[in-house]
């Protein structure tokens, strides 16, 4: 059984690594208080999504989805459908980060540091 | 010898030819004037932060560097670190569990190989008449997604727009010739390079339902090959290219035809195998529809707000 | 199971942790570069070039540049991500850094 599990994991080698580097960001999101590294541990998991994602269509063997000499049969294409979903989510994934950026950047014209707690708690109202 | 034009001075391709070749020539004592107003500028700016960050703030600091150091608190952030990489551990085995149980990796008998996918390779080419598949499905099939998508980075540079915005009216227009520095090796490298991305970048917009790339891809090339001439020349010779405006225009000029372009699909009742525009033969520049359209578009939009996250980010205003 | 697949996956893993670990601000940045780019070459194996010229120009160029504008915009290229024991060490660190690059 155990044995079983480990031998899938070796087969299926990049959802492994993409979900390890979700465990990554994530951990990173929370360990962090430093704003910029949060940013990056948020850009980690993203990547980490579309990785697996695009491994799900990879199919062993075929060629990207261009076609050449009109050769229409569905055995020489991988599956076009994540690589159109990722395609959006890249570039929808670097306004996300600028929209982030822009805050941090008004976080710390206010507040003079990029520490997010100190951040909380200097802009507590009631003092600590 | 061909005459010149009376007009060619102010004529387009004199002005192209300036604004590539022509030197920015400011004079030293300028420079050291500006620089002497700069140096006032941020003197003033820092007093205005700290008027800005009042006694209360600079109070509630020091009392949580106190806090900070406070035995039970470092406790407490020892703990914390501890659980969270606790969890973060547990999602990771949580998740490595459930691939573990997920379908061989490369296999062609997998579950998503369905007839979603069997249906685009298969007659893709004939109902959008676009050689690459993936750019015939973002582009044709699911061309609402990607209007929307393009929305999404339209607003995404409003709201940059909007935190960012230096709405100070005392700044000095000039601030950009002294902001930023002139450096030569920077400057032969961009005249190479700045012209050999932009037309690379055209060639991957133009040619993306032909071959990999598309509007996407193109864009973001073309708004690097701005980033780089904005860094090598400063900002006052970039507006001869590229002003405010000109971002307004461009943006809402292209957003406004891709709207047109694809709400003519509510007319043929929401059904592209009547399309009036003709497909082509696949494989020529001019064809597959509209599909080549929606990508400049498309390439457009990316790159402006590419250049328009980046020129915000730099002074403040695109 | 491939080498170059697996090495480029061990790089990107590597790059990950390295990004999240390390203490200057920029080196984390530049790390996190370094993991768009093998991320750029992993979309290549998987066959999905359209992925990998928007990877090469999105991830390695656009953001890295914003992060690089925002560290300036905020005077933290040379800032330390410290923890709290050895907040004294690293602010001696930086003002030994700034008088030899005076001298």
């Amino acid at each position: 059984m155990f044995k079983d599990l480990i031998t899938n994991l070796f087969t299926n080698y990049y959802e492994t690594v993409a979900v390890i580097i979700f465990g990554i960001g994530f951990t990173t999101l929370l360990l962090n208080k430093n704003l910029i590294k949060k940013i990056i541990g948020f850009n980690l998991m993203d990547n980490a999504v579309y990785l697996f994602l695009a491994s799900k269509g990879y199919v062993e063997g075929r060629k990207a989805p261009i076609v050449v000499n009109n050769v229409m049969d569905v055995n020489a294409y991988i599956n076009p459908i994540p690589a159109g979903l990722v395609l959006t989510g890249i570039v929808v994934s670097v306004s996300v980060t600028a929209i982030m950026l822009a805050l941090t950047v008004k976080l710390y014209r206010r507040y003079h540091t990029l520490d997010i707690d100190e951040i909380a708690i200097i802009s507590r109202k009631g003092g600590i | 010898m061909s005459k010149l034009k009376e007009n060619y001075k102010d004529s387009f391709s004199q002005k192209f030819s300036d604004f590539m070749t022509g030197d920015l020539e400011v004079p030293d004592s300028i420079h050291a004037r500006k620089k002497q107003d700069r140096v006032d500028k941020i003197v003033e700016a820092d007093q205005f932060f700290s008027e800005f960050t009042t006694s209360d703030d600079i109070q509630r600091r020091e009392l949580y560097q106190a806090f900070k150091h406070r035995r039970f608190v470092k406790h407490a952030n020892k703990i914390y670190s501890i659980m969270s990489a606790v969890i973060g551990l547990i999602i990771i085995i949580i998740l490595l569990i459930t691939v573990a149980y997920l379908p061989e990796f490369g296999n062609k008998s997998n579950p998503d190989n369905n007839v979603v996918s069997q249906r685009y390779i298969e007659n893709g080419l004939e109902e959008t008449g676009a050689v690459n598949i993936v750019s015939g499905m973002i582009l044709d099939y699911r061309a609402f997604d990607t209007f929307g998508e393009s929305n999404v980075l339209f607003i995404a540079c409003c709201c940059v727009l909007i935190l960012l915005r230096n709405d100070d009216d005392e700044i000095n227009p000039d601030e950009d010739v002294i902001d930023f520095k002139r450096d030569i090796i920077l400057e032969k490298a961009a005249k190479f390079l700045v012209p050999v991305i932009l037309v690379f970048g055209i060639y991957v917009v133009l040619n993306g339902h032909l071959s990999p790339g598309g509007g996407f891809s193109g864009g973001a090339i073309m708004g690097a090959g701005l980033i780089l001439f904005a860094n090598a020349y400063g900002f006052e010779r970039m507006e001869r290219l590229f002003s405010y405006s000109t971002f307004k225009k461009i943006t809402f000029g292209a957003l406004l035809f891709y709207g047109v372009a694809k709400s003519y699909s509510f007319f043929t009742g929401a059904n592209h195998l009547h399309s009036i525009i003709p497909l082509g033969t696949p494989g020529a520049i001019l064809s597959s529809g509209l599909i080549l359209y929606l990508n400049i578009c498309v390439g457009l939009v990316v790159a402006c707000t590419m250049y328009g996250f980046f020129a915000l980010f730099k002074r403040g205003r695109i | 199971m491939p080498v170059f697949h697996i090495i480029l996956l061990g790089l990107l893993i590597v790059c990950a942790i390295a990004a999240c670990t390390s203490r200057k601000l920029i080196n984390s940045v530049v790390i996190f570069m370094s993991f768009s780019l093998v991320m750029c070459v992993i979309w290549f194996l998987l066959e999905s070039p359209d992925l990998a010229i928007t990877e090469a120009a999105v991830g390695a160029g656009v953001t890295s540049i914003l992060f690089f504008l925002v560290l300036r915009k905020i005077n933290a290229l040379n800032a330390y991500d410290a923890d709290d024991e050895e907040d004294e060490d690293y602010k001696n660190k930086i003002i030994e850094s700034e008088s030899e690059s005076h001298e």
